[in-house]
């Protein structure tokens, strides 16, 4: 049944956010919105052609669903207003942990932990609903990282990665999408790889993806082996990539070909 | 769960001509594509969508395998008295969904 | 071991073989141009269809196949007496020519129609608008249809 409690009025629009953002400086980040065609950015824009809203809408409904043995639902502990701004400062250090988690992460860690739940399996639509809804509450935000310090060797492990060339086809994340990000392949431009829009819904996929998933397509893209689902050099990624686009608007759901 | 979003106005003249907007989540699988296994993953799309006013049919579409997943369909009509659009998809392995939204037309 | 050696140069020259297939269309089935003129004729029968009238929208370069936002407008008063009963879309390099068949009114309003559309290959694709005076108008564009630059492994 459709909600009708959904944000049908994209507030903050990428193109207002974006139009403050240029005015405060020269600032030459593109993000893959901007690397579309009109008719994928209207998509995008349209809360009812954005398929990515659907998500959102089933992410709304689990979120006040209760689940587990102590029978709580999200909404029973967090309000949403506390949810805003959230996906635009993850990945985090986990409470407890010493190691960090991205926005999926935590919700699964929420499920297991605090609702004692069965766990979410990784790129579930269940997961991927969940972290819509939270997600779509920072709509329009900047991307803001934690100044935690225990970010800072991770942070520094995904630049290490995101610099070294690997797989069959020899390739680092920055020759595609630092020294030639703008160019053509294949047909489509090639993006400057700033995770702006995550969760978020590929044509290619005919769903909604993590970031996580779009980072396995691109090493698998050139020919390298995918790290396993829970490996930490994904989250190291993800710290890397949200610093490097610290300000950013933030628009999950996107829409990318 | 089957997720539908719908995009009417609530309100509109009478004759006023408005757009209405219907997004439904569905695989739209083309029965021609190979799954892992390489068989052919079976057929499963959505081969009608119907809206009415009040009862009245207004536009019906018969979808084919080449409609993108996640069906959304925007089409036009005239505000002609107020109550309810109502909006249809049915399909393969007996999908059937239904959703209307109210209008108040004057 | 010299076998081991050459054992992988083999794997590798198939792995780069099997990159090479992975980005080619599967296509077990394919419409023509011919199944396209076939398909139309079924719904014009006979009928004349001239140019005209109908305005097909679609973006000049395609970035992903799998949701093409199509919009079809046919000019029409939309009255009792003058109005488009039907509109026909096709394509021709589908696994199939038919794409969909919208079926209006007066009380529509305004004879337009928009969805998104699943293209395999750069094609022409063709709308036919059906008069309720029993005339067909028609329009066409070519469209091209860029590969994914990145795949991923189905597992």
């Amino acid at each position: 049944m459709a909600l009708a409690l959904l944000p049908a009025v994209f507030a903050a629009s990428f193109a207002m956010a974006q139009a403050g953002a240029d005015r405060a400086g020269a600032d030459k980040r593109r993000s893959g919105y901007q690397d579309m065609g009109v008719a994928l950015q209207k998509m995008q824009d349209d809360d009812t052609a954005n398929p990515g809203m659907l998500f959102v809408q089933l992410g709304q409904q689990l979120w006040a669903k209760p689940a587990g043995a102590n029978n709580k639902a999200c909404a029973d502990c967090h309000s949403l207003a506390d949810m805003k701004g959230v996906a635009a400062r993850y990945p985090a250090m986990s409470k407890d942990g010493d190691k960090p988690i991205d926005l999926e992460g935590r919700i699964r860690l929420c499920r297991t932990v605090n609702q004692q739940a069965e766990p979410l399996a990784t790129e579930s639509r269940e997961l991927l609903s969940l972290a819509a809804f939270v997600a779509n509450q920072s709509r329009g935000l900047p991307i803001t990282p934690p100044a935690d310090p225990r970010l800072a060797p991770f942070r520094e492990q995904g630049a290490a990665i995101y610099e070294r060339r690997q797989g069959q086809l020899n390739l680092s994340c920055a020759i595609c999408h630092d020294d030639n990000a703008g160019k053509k392949l294949a047909g489509v431009t090639i993006p400057e790889a700033h995770p702006t829009g995550y969760p978020l819904y590929r044509l290619e996929w005919q769903a909604l993806g993590s970031l996580k998933r779009r980072l396995r397509n691109c090493l698998i893209g050139i020919r390298a082996e995918a790290y396993p689902y829970d490996a930490v050099e994904y989250v190291a990624l993800e710290i890397y990539l949200m610093d490097r686009a610290r300000g950013m608007v933030f628009e999950s759901p996107g829409v990318r070909p | 769960m089957t997720q539908v979003l719908i995009n009417a106005p609530k309100t509109a003249r009478k004759g006023e001509v408005i757009e209405l907007k219907a997004l439904i989540l569905h695989v739209m699988e083309t029965g021609f594509r190979p799954g892992t296994n390489g068989r052919i993953i079976p057929r499963n799309i959505i081969e009608r969508f119907t809206a009415s006013w009040n009862g009245a049919e207004i536009l019906r579409m018969d979808l084919s395998p080449a409609i993108a997943a996640n069906p959304f369909v925007s089409f036009f009509a005239v505000a002609t008295e107020s109550g309810k659009i109502t909006f249809r998809w049915t399909g393969d392995e007996g999908f059937v969904v239904e959703e209307s939204v109210a209008i108040d037309v004057a | 071991m010299p076998g081991t050696e050459e054992g992988t140069t083999t794997r590798r020259t198939f792995i780069a073989g099997a990159a090479l297939v992975s980005v080619l269309p599967l296509a077990p089935a394919r419409a023509t141009p011919e199944a396209m003129a076939a398909a139309i004729k079924e719904v014009v029968g006979d009928n004349a269809i001239r140019e005209g009238r109908v305005t097909l929208d679609l973006p000049p370069l395609i970035e992903n196949g799998n949701a093409v936002p199509l919009t079809v407008s046919v000019d029409s008063p939309m009255s009792e007496a003058d109005h488009i009963k039907a509109i026909h879309v096709f394509n021709e390099k589908n696994p199939q020519p038919h794409v969909f068949d919208a079926r209006l009114g007066p009380r529509n309003g305004k004879a337009v129609v928009a969805t998104r559309i699943k293209l395999g290959d750069s094609q022409k694709i063709v709308a036919i608008a059906e008069t309720s005076k029993g005339e067909f108008f028609s329009a066409s564009a070519d469209v091209i249809v860029t590969l994914a630059a990145c795949l991923e492994d189905l597992t």
